[in-house]
């Protein structure tokens, strides 16, 4: 348990921090630290928000971090909850010399959250977002049962990943459609038929202004053929399918502004890290600490940002990425220097630059270099006859494709929805748009049941097995394929 | 900017949905009983508390590439060469991999750990012994408290406070000062009484023949044993006061321990006739009818010495005749389906020739998952005969 004295020291020490980072040019949001215990943490973890609302599979994934911790296998030392202001998680068991780094860490995650353009439209509210809907999930618990509403979030949540991640460009455009309708709506007044005079040349006017509330509602479900493909499948179920009810549309819409919260988070993972791990290194050097402190910070530091053996850890990758570009851009080579027009002396810059501008896929595309391929000895890898996980790979150009290609739609197959009145019969026809890697077919199966309970109609996926078009079909009872 | 160490100890959101996820898992672990009964991780576990089962029902399925159909990027330590293996698949169903270059993902389905304790309950959720009869030797089983009655007077401690509450509005009512709470009287007091109740069941006893001939291939072995594994753990479970004879026979029959009866191969012939026989002997000479519930089970691939079918149908019938019920089961060959049903077996000369079927349970079994139906079957819900 940590004492009161070492909270008064922690307190200076987050002053001290911060002022350091602000020197350094960072410039994140007012934020809150809390030391918590490890089941706290562990919660909050696998919950990646406080309050949210509550389902087994985040039980499941509760249960696992805490079994690791418990058994010593994995340990989280910090959360960073990305709200306005931030709010930062210690662990109480933490070292004073891990909360002081935790806190420099959070800091450069808090930056990257207040300045990174994908986090511009990011809801700074979140929490207390996320603790209505769970309220709200709890009421229809109560009103419709516990299982009923676990049920249908199991299918919810199995095509959560599946909505566009400029969503908001789709909510302003619809904002201002509902704003024009609206004050296209004329007063009442006896001359009133001469309205509907006019309107009745317009015919794409008309079905507003004749319907009853009724019918617009109906209309507004039906599906619009104009608005399609639509990547964003989640938002065209809730607002198209034919067989939910009202609260069921409201726990797919909660589910969706979840979802365009983390995008963000999932887009820049690599960045995030990244910038974070550079910060929390040269801040902590910035705090002249005694030897022994010292040592144990290089110690935990080189813990973070070493290579894993095999795997690809986005802390490394992301850490070496910037150090590179602050490199190449303060100290340009005579090539840069003719070919780009490069001056020199503006790595800082440059980098400040970057974390506002790109995401991860972005990120790798413009800045891992033919150098840092090899220094970090980087490759491709693939199964070989069923068995034998090979190395394929090593050219750089490859290599960074074949990164960027796994980045991709946050590393989710992309799917759209091609037609929501397939054969005239108000089917639900999506597409997985095959980009060189095929689907688990098992899983797709199973997916695709969860898509049906949420349309309530015959659902089809089209995707590519063996270089050849396949649509698999599902009717509620059984599977075809052709 | 803050620093802040509040109270958590009252947080138990994990916790609740840990609770929800178990639910889940013992939901998906009922679904499955036809093929957890049979698991090997749990016949086999040797005293171990919980094993795990892989729980198909669980994934939390989504749209997502065939890991081992896509390319991967790793990274090395310097030295990597195209060509070079960095890690192996493990084949469907031999356990996890090396656990290298992330292909955990891989992993096919969700493994549950859980307690066997937990797996015995839901099996025997409804399982009894049939046609269990009152005979005139009785055993004390149990002696226990229950609270079954209200009066108005009692030991303050077992004051029923909803009763008291629900009196005091009722008499409020009555006295015109409107059905609310309050104004409590000596009249209002409700007191819970218990009784000493004596619960008394028959004598049972269970006769477990094997058949452990040369014949008895593992499989068949194998199913026989998981069987009689739940069999005993269901009688132990659920009843306080039955024996259990294990006899297990190739061409002559002996009785064996449970250790015995649970390890032992043996080869040779069959004549089912001989357990029969020592059944019957045991019965005359240890569990009298009169006195005992009796149960013998049989389980055999019915490939019987063939001059010794017409005796052991005349003892079949005997043990009907003399027991509650008489269960046999006959494994077949391993995913063999019924072509070898019509031959010689034994489960065919019963059916056609045994005189009183009432009484007797056969059943096939071709594969594991076919056991927790045998189970069900022969200790299903019946109707409990009264004595004549």
């Amino acid at each position: 348990m940590i004492e009161d004295r070492e909270i008064k020291d922690l307190e200076k020490s987050v002053e001290q921090i911060w002022e350091v980072a602000r020197r350094f040019g960072l410039d994140p949001y007012p934020t809150n630290f809390e030391i918590v215990p490890a089941s706290v943490m562990y919660e909050v973890g696998s919950y990646a928000l406080p309050g949210r609302y509550s389902h087994w599979t985040f039980g499941k994934a509760y249960h696992r971090m805490k079994t690791m911790y418990d058994f010593g296998l994995s340990k989280i030392y910090e959360v960073v909850i990305n709200t306005n202001p931030a709010y930062g998680f210690l662990l109480e068991t933490n070292s004073p010399v891990q909360n002081k780094m935790v806190i420099a860490h959070v800091l450069g995650h808090v930056d990257f959250f207040k300045n990174n353009t994908y986090f511009s439209k990011t809801n700074r509210r979140m929490v207390e977002s996320v603790t209505t809907h769970s309220q709200r999930i709890m009421e229809y618990e109560f009103k419709h049962g516990r299982k009923k509403v676990e049920r249908f979030l199991d299918s919810v949540l199995a095509i959560e990943e599946h909505i566009d991640p400029h969503f908001f460009i789709k909510r302003d455009i619809s904002a201002a459609e509902e704003k024009r309708r609206a004050e296209y709506q004329p007063k009442e007044g006896r001359y009133d038929d001469l309205w509907l005079l006019d309107k009745s040349t317009n015919p794409a006017e008309q079905q507003v202004s004749k319907g009853s509330d009724n019918e617009r509602e109906k209309d507004q479900n039906h599906p619009a053929p104009e608005r399609l493909p639509e990547k964003d499948v989640l938002f065209y179920i809730m607002k198209h399918s034919p067989s939910l009810s009202t609260w069921q549309r409201d726990v797919i819409a909660m589910v969706h502004e979840e979802m365009e919260y983390f995008v963000p988070q999932m887009q820049t993972k690599i960045m995030n890290e990244g910038w974070a791990s550079i910060w929390h290194a040269r801040i902590m050097r910035e705090l002249d600490l005694p030897d022994q402190e010292h040592l144990e910070f290089a110690d935990l530091h080189s813990g973070v940002v070493s290579p894993h053996k095999g795997q690809l850890n986005p802390y490394y990758l992301g850490y070496k990425i910037y150090e590179d570009i602050e490199r190449r851009w303060n100290s340009p080579s005579d090539e840069e220097r003719k070919k780009f027009g490069r001056a020199g002396e503006a790595g800082n810059e440059k980098i400040f630059e970057v974390r506002e501008l790109e995401n991860d896929v972005s990120f790798l595309r413009n800045y891992l270099t033919e150098e840092l391929c090899e220094e970090l000895d980087l490759f491709v890898f693939e199964l070989a006859d069923e068995e034998e996980w090979t190395i394929t790979e090593k050219r750089w150009e490859k290599v960074r494709d074949q990164l960027v290609a796994n980045m991709t739609n946050f590393g989710f197959p992309y799917m759209q929805v091609e037609d929501g009145d397939y054969d005239g019969n108000r089917e639900l026809y999506l597409k997985h748009c095959y980009e060189g890697t095929e689907l688990d077919m098992r899983y797709a199966r199973k997916a695709l049941e969860h898509v049906h309970t949420l349309w309530g109609r015959p659902v089809h996926l089209e995707t590519i097995v063996d270089e050849e078009t396949t649509v698999l079909h599902y009717n509620g009872d059984e599977h075809e394929e052709d | 900017m803050s620093i802040q160490r509040n109270d958590w100890s009252l947080q138990r959101k994990g916790i609740i949905d840990q609770e929800r996820h178990k639910d889940r898992v013992k939901e998906a672990i009922r679904k499955n009983l036809g093929s957890i009964v049979s698991n090997e991780a749990i016949i086999l576990s040797d005293g171990k508390r919980t094993v795990k089962v892989p729980i198909k029902a669980l994934d939390e399925y989504k749209f997502r590439f065939d890991h081992r159909k896509g390319k991967h990027v790793g990274q090395g330590d310097g030295k990597t060469r195209v060509g070079d293996v960095i890690g192996r698949e493990s084949r469907p169903g031999s356990g996890t991999g090396s656990g290298q270059a992330g292909q955990e993902a891989g992993a096919d389905y969700y493994e549950a750990e859980v307690s066997i304790d937990e797996i015995a309950a839901l099996i025997f959720e409804d399982l009894q012994l049939p046609y269990l009869q009152e005979k005139a030797k009785k055993a004390v089983q149990s002696r226990k408290t229950q609270f079954n009655e209200i009066r108005r007077t009692g030991v303050i401690a077992n004051l029923d406070k909803r009763r008291m509450i629900l009196e005091n509005i009722r008499r409020n009512a009555r006295e015109g000062q409107g059905a609310k709470f309050g104004n409590i009287k000596k009249d209002d007091l409700r007191f819970k009484t218990w009784e000493e109740v004596m619960r008394y069941e028959s004598n049972a006893v269970v006769i477990a023949m094997i058949d452990v001939s040369g014949s008895m291939g593992e499989f068949k072995k194998y199913v026989a044993r998981s069987f009689y594994f739940w069999m005993v753990r269901f009688l132990r479970t659920k009843y306080d006061n039955v024996d259990i004879v294990f006899i297990s026979h190739h061409t002559e029959a002996k009785e064996v321990t449970e250790e015995q009866f649970f390890t032992q191969g043996e080869s040779g012939g069959t004549v089912v006739s001989s357990a029969y026989q020592l059944a019957l002997d045991i019965i005359k000479l240890r569990y009298r009818p009169s006195d005992w519930n009796i149960y013998p089970f049989h389980f055999s691939d019915g490939d019987n010495y063939y001059s010794d079918n017409e005796e052991a149908v005349r003892l079949a019938d005997e043990l009907i005749t003399t027991c509650n019920l008489f269960g046999y089961g006959e494994i077949g060959e391993e995913g063999s389906s019924s072509y070898r049903r019509s031959s010689g077996a034994l489960l065919s000369i019963f059916n056609d020739r045994l005189k009183a079927k009432d009484h007797f349970v056969g059943v096939r079994i071709d594969d594991k998952e076919d056991v927790y139906p045998a189970l069900k079957q022969f200790f299903g819900q019946r109707g409990i005969e009264t004595p004549a």
